[in-house]
């Protein structure tokens, strides 16, 4: 369990091992669900983050550790008592461990409906080539 | 568990600390990772979670639904109940192998029951950053009013 490794994308016990990042404001930590996929060019991150607007959201980028950060506003006026509650207002964050196959520059982040897009271009000699055969 | 380690002075069992330790954290980790613990899960456990607020003259229904297209969104309400419906297209591409999926995906429905009376024909819906809002009014009935108390 301590070596599954999946594409440089750190296990529980990586995360564990690296600086404990700690938020330095009160308030709930929450981690977004993501699916994270992969074609021949890229590796795309799709992160849940409802709430969140885009002058709330932060993507760092930091020796090759990706940090996506959102605050979600308390959308209840002063006014407003709670009747039920199921979710709380918080901070969602959560980090990945780039592998060097990816091109730190040409990152894409696209926010919508609340769902964080981030596609993570190959560089070039990571994509698969083929190779053809020349007979004769 | 037990682990059975042959002591160099004879048969029977002995367990290292630091082994002990480290098999409690691996199977602690075994089980977050098997519940899913990286998923935000609402306490309640359904999908969306939703919180209920009220002031004096309108209830607020918010609706975490990131992801979905407004058109695939239905509310409807009647009398004190409000049903929430939709479908979360798959964002699966061909071709694609996938390393992690912990978004849910696919239809969901929750109708939630409201602790007072709301004028359904004036309810207010906006899905703004994945977060759907309803605006309820109260009916003036339902309003508490001051009774001023005449002494004789």
């Amino acid at each position: 369990m301590a070596t599954d490794k999946v594409q440089g994308f750190p296990t529980r016990e990586t995360r564990d091992l690296a600086t404990a990042t700690e938020a330095t404001r009160p308030g709930v930590l929450l981690t977004p669900p993501v699916d994270i996929f992969e074609d021949a060019n890229a590796i795309t991150v799709l992160a849940d983050m409802p709430g969140v607007e885009s002058a709330h959201l932060k993507i760092d980028l930091h020796d090759g550790v990706l940090t996506i950060t959102g605050h979600t506003t308390d959308r209840e006026g002063s006014n407003e008592v709670p009747v039920a509650r199921e979710y709380p207002a918080g901070t969602f964050q959560r980090s990945f461990t780039l592998s060097e196959a990816i091109d730190q520059e040409q990152i894409q982040a696209t926010l919508k409906h609340g769902v964080l897009r981030l596609r993570l271009p190959k560089v070039e000699r990571a994509k698969p080539r083929q190779i053809t055969i020349q007979t004769g | 568990m037990i682990v059975r380690q042959l002591s160099p002075w004879g048969p029977g069992w002995s367990m290292a600390p630091a082994t002990v330790a480290q098999m409690r954290r691996d199977m602690a980790s075994l089980m977050e990772r098997l519940s899913g613990s990286t998923s935000d899960e609402s306490i309640a456990g359904v999908f969306p979670p939703m919180n209920v607020s009220e002031d004096r003259d309108r209830y607020y229904l918010r609706a975490l639904v990131p992801g979905v297209d407004a058109a695939q969104l239905n509310v409807s309400v009647v009398h004190q109940t409000i049903a929430v419906s939709g479908t979360r297209q798959s964002a699966e591409e061909p071709g694609v192998s996938y390393h992690r999926k912990e978004r849910a995906e696919g239809a969901f429905s929750r109708s939630v029951t409201l602790p007072g009376a709301f004028d359904g024909a004036r309810v207010e819906a906006t899905y703004v950053d994945g977060v759907l809002t309803l605006t309820l009014p109260k009916p003036e009935a339902a309003k508490p009013r001051r009774v001023t108390v005449q002494t004789a």
